[in-house]
């Protein structure tokens, strides 16, 4: 008879209607939003402090380069001295007082200085340094009898289109876009099978200490027990997955309108547009969706679903089987170790080999190896992986799953119901004899 | 009386350890059948292997005529004595998900839930968790599930444990009836009044084999030493014993009663009767007590486990 329906709707229903999974569903997306809103909003608040910049422009260059903004006023001094401009401004609580003295064009570059209390923001002195370079090329340009509006005229972008032999198109930006993609999709599932993982061990120990167990295989196989198990958990997991997207989607709208604030600003990233802002915006934003269409789509999402549920499933029955081993939870630690090793090895290889080389002799071999390909391939396809290396990386993987469910499935027999003493892995051998 | 299950040869190892060896029983229909043993002997591994969770290492099941199956389960209902229930779920969810498993359809196992729950006078524990209730009220609710899909074949390990008096004595009433209704039940127990009580046949399991087995009466007749217990008053109680003493193979017996008797046990050899030890008391003293020593369960279990433990 085949049960594994029924084991699977009561599964997900106990894992669904259980209070802290419940809670856990709709608590987390409110505290990461809300803690997300407390960095951008605290950001905004810090950014929309009006600072004063005294500016001693001894030789005039400057004029009209250092306009006032809404956060930032420029204040001229003129005609006292430097002394008296550095006490005057640290008396105004100016943020700081810019010197450019009095020296010829070609000199003065390197004599620039910025006097302030406490040490300066990054960004500040970045934009100031980009706004007085530009001013005093111009200035250059001009003494050299250059006309300025033919310099704009001539001014072309170059962006320099990368392919290798066989046509697959790279760049600098798409490799950071795609190292993106790959290490979400390779975090997903590793943040998917600890999370997940757990809930059907301790679904299996709770079985195994309510003493519920041998009434239940008195009418099904354990196989079909345990399957109902990882699928009755996996559907629970994806349906708080999904309502975590769903929740963070909609609360960060919600909370950006409220509080005016757009969570995307974080610091992190002013830092990063800082970096590339001398590139033009526009052609950076161009080259991120040309590389987003070159990406391999397809590919991607199929192997993203095929990669995904291997991984989740040769790893949930071996977290099946532990359970089944030990009688409560303290005891599976020796037994974890190993699981979580595993995985982390397969995190940080792919991610960091990616990032120095994604077709490497090390992550191809561990996109090779079953306990750590899932991870490492999903980081590795988004940089091109031939489809053949995917398709028998796949097979390894379904083939060591088959095995590893057969013997999860051997220990979990036996297991079952068998109480006391903790096994060793000596005895965990001996049970697939039983 | 046909047959129910026949279990033939059964050996299981785990191991180097032997749970069993070549062990066969035949449990006949309709009969109460006494699993009987000693913590360890074996018992439960039996148990386990006619409910398909193990699988026996040589010898095979035949129920009802057929080899062991997966499809007969739902014939079979088994109350283990590790006994226990999803404590964060339903009363009533649990039950129907247990009889769902056991082949019920949803609307079936409801109807005959209902029953129970009436029966028993729990219907107001329907949406209770099991958490919130006592362990006694939580074993009703196992028993029920158990017995729901009216199986052919009625496995309890040690049913009565967890149990006050009464509630032990509703079962007990239960599964007589449930025998009475055409099940077969297998009952595995230490407690030998229950027995003695309850179990048609018995089969006798220590160290891993069979030691003894047959219809519980049959076997009594079997064990029986041709004993007599006697109270005797006469106006010289020590002479009388003398006289008898120097006829019959006598040894002190302790019995309640009234008079302040000689009280004997007095073992008959195997070609006089009753009758001629009664002709020989009637002549020498005044009779007040003469009854057979019949073994009890509980004594051929004790004697039969020595005599192989040697």
């Amino acid at each position: 008879m085949n049960h594994l329906p029924l084991i699977i709707k009561r599964e997900y229903l106990a894992k669904v209607k259980n209070k802290s999974f419940i809670l856990m569903t709709f608590l987390s997306p409110l505290i990461l939003v809300g803690l997300l809103s407390l960095v951008a909003y605290l950001t905004s608040v810090n950014n929309e402090k009006v600072r004063t910049i005294a500016v001693l422009d001894e030789a005039g260059f400057l004029n009209e380069a250092l306009v006032s903004t809404d956060q930032m006023i420029y204040e001229n001094l003129t005609d006292i001295s430097l002394e008296e401009a550095k006490k005057l401004s640290n008396e105004n609580n100016s943020y700081g007082l810019l010197h450019v003295p009095n020296l010829a064009i070609d000199e003065v570059s390197s004599q620039i200085k910025f006097y302030s209390k406490e040490s300066p923001s990054l960004t500040l002195i970045s934009n100031l340094e980009s706004k007085i370079e530009k001013r005093l090329g111009e200035l250059k340009l001009k003494k050299l009898g250059v006309d300025l509006s033919k310099i704009k005229a001539a001014k072309t972008y170059v962006d320099i289109n990368q392919e290798d032999y066989q046509g697959v198109k790279t760049s600098k930006t798409g490799s950071f876009l795609k190292l993106i993609f790959g290490g979400a999709a390779g975090y997903l599932l590793f943040m998917f099978i600890i999370i997940y993982g757990n809930l059907i061990m301790r679904s299996v120990i709770e079985e195994k200490t309510s003493r519920i167990i041998e009434v239940i295989i008195s009418s099904v196989k354990p196989m079909q027990l345990m399957l109902g198990k990882i699928f009755g958990t996996s559907l629970a997991g994806i349906t708080q997955f999904a309502i975590w997207i769903v929740l963070i989607g909609v609360l960060s709208v919600v909370s950006s309108y409220i509080f005016g604030v757009d969570i995307s600003a974080t610091p992190q990233q002013e830092l990063m547009s800082g970096a590339v802002a001398d590139v033009n915006t526009n052609a950076e934003l161009q080259a991120i969706i040309s590389e987003f269409h070159s990406l391999p789509l397809l590919n991607l999402v199929v192997a993203f679903i095929l990669f995904f549920a291997g991984g989740y499933l040769l790893y949930s029955s071996l977290y099946a089987a532990i359970g089944a081993a030990v009688d409560n939870e303290t005891d599976t630690q020796q037994f974890l170790m190993p699981i979580v090793m595993l995985l982390v090895v397969g995190f940080y290889v792919g991610f960091f080999t990616s990032l120095e080389d994604p077709h490497g002799t090390i992550s191809k071999v561990f996109s090779y190896i079953p306990f750590t390909s899932p991870i490492v391939m999903l980081i590795r396809i988004p940089f091109g992986v031939p489809i053949w290396e995917q398709a028998l990386s796949f097979a390894i993987l379904i083939f060591t799953f088959v095995i590893t469910v057969w013997i999860a499935a051997k220990i979990y027999r036996v297991g079952i119901l068998m109480y006391g003493k903790k096994p060793s892995y000596k005895e965990l051998i001996k049970w697939l004899k039983y | 009386m046909s047959t129910l299950l026949e279990a033939t040869n059964i050996s299981k190892n785990f191991g180097e350890f032997k749970a069993l060896s070549d062990v066969s029983i035949q449990v006949p229909k309709h009969s109460i059948f006494g699993l009987l043993g000693p913590n360890g002997a074996g018992k439960t591994t039996l148990i386990r292997i006619i409910n398909q969770i193990i699988m026996p290492d040589v010898g095979h099941v035949i129920l009802d005529g057929e080899p062991l199956k997966p499809e007969h389960v739902q014939y079979i209902g088994y109350l283990p004595e590790e006994r226990g229930l999803y404590k964060s779920m339903k009363v009533g969810e649990q039950a129907l998900y247990l009889a769902q498993l056991k082949g019920l359809s949803y609307r079936q196992a409801k109807q005959r839930l209902n029953h129970w729950f009436e029966k028993f006078e729990i219907s107001h524990w329907w949406d209770k968790k099991i958490e919130e209730l006592s362990k006694g009220m939580a074993q009703k609710i196992q028993f029920i599930v158990t017995v729901l899909h009216q199986p052919k074949l009625l496995i309890f390990d040690e049913p009565f444990s967890g149990f006050d008096p009464i509630n032990a004595n509703l079962i007990k009433d239960e599964i007589l009836q449930l025998r009475d209704e055409g099940a077969t039940v297998i009952f595995s127990t230490h407690r030998m009044e229950s027995v003695e009580e309850l179990c048609d046949h018995i089969a006798l399991i220590h160290q891993s084999k069979k030691i003894l087995d047959g219809n519980l009466i049959d076997i009594k007749r079997k064990h029986k030493t041709n004993t007599f217990e006697v109270g005797l008053s006469s106006s010289n109680l020590s002479d009388l014993e003398k006289q008898i003493s120097a006829r019959f193979d006598i040894s002190p017996a302790d019995f309640r009663s009234l008079e302040d008797d000689l009280k004997l046990k007095i073992n008959l050899k195997a070609s006089e009767t009753p009758n001629d030890l009664l002709t020989f008391l009637n002549a020498n003293a005044y009779i007040n007590h003469f009854v057979e020593v019949i073994p009890n369960a509980n004594d051929i279990f004790i004697q039969t486990v020595k005599n192989n433990s040697l």
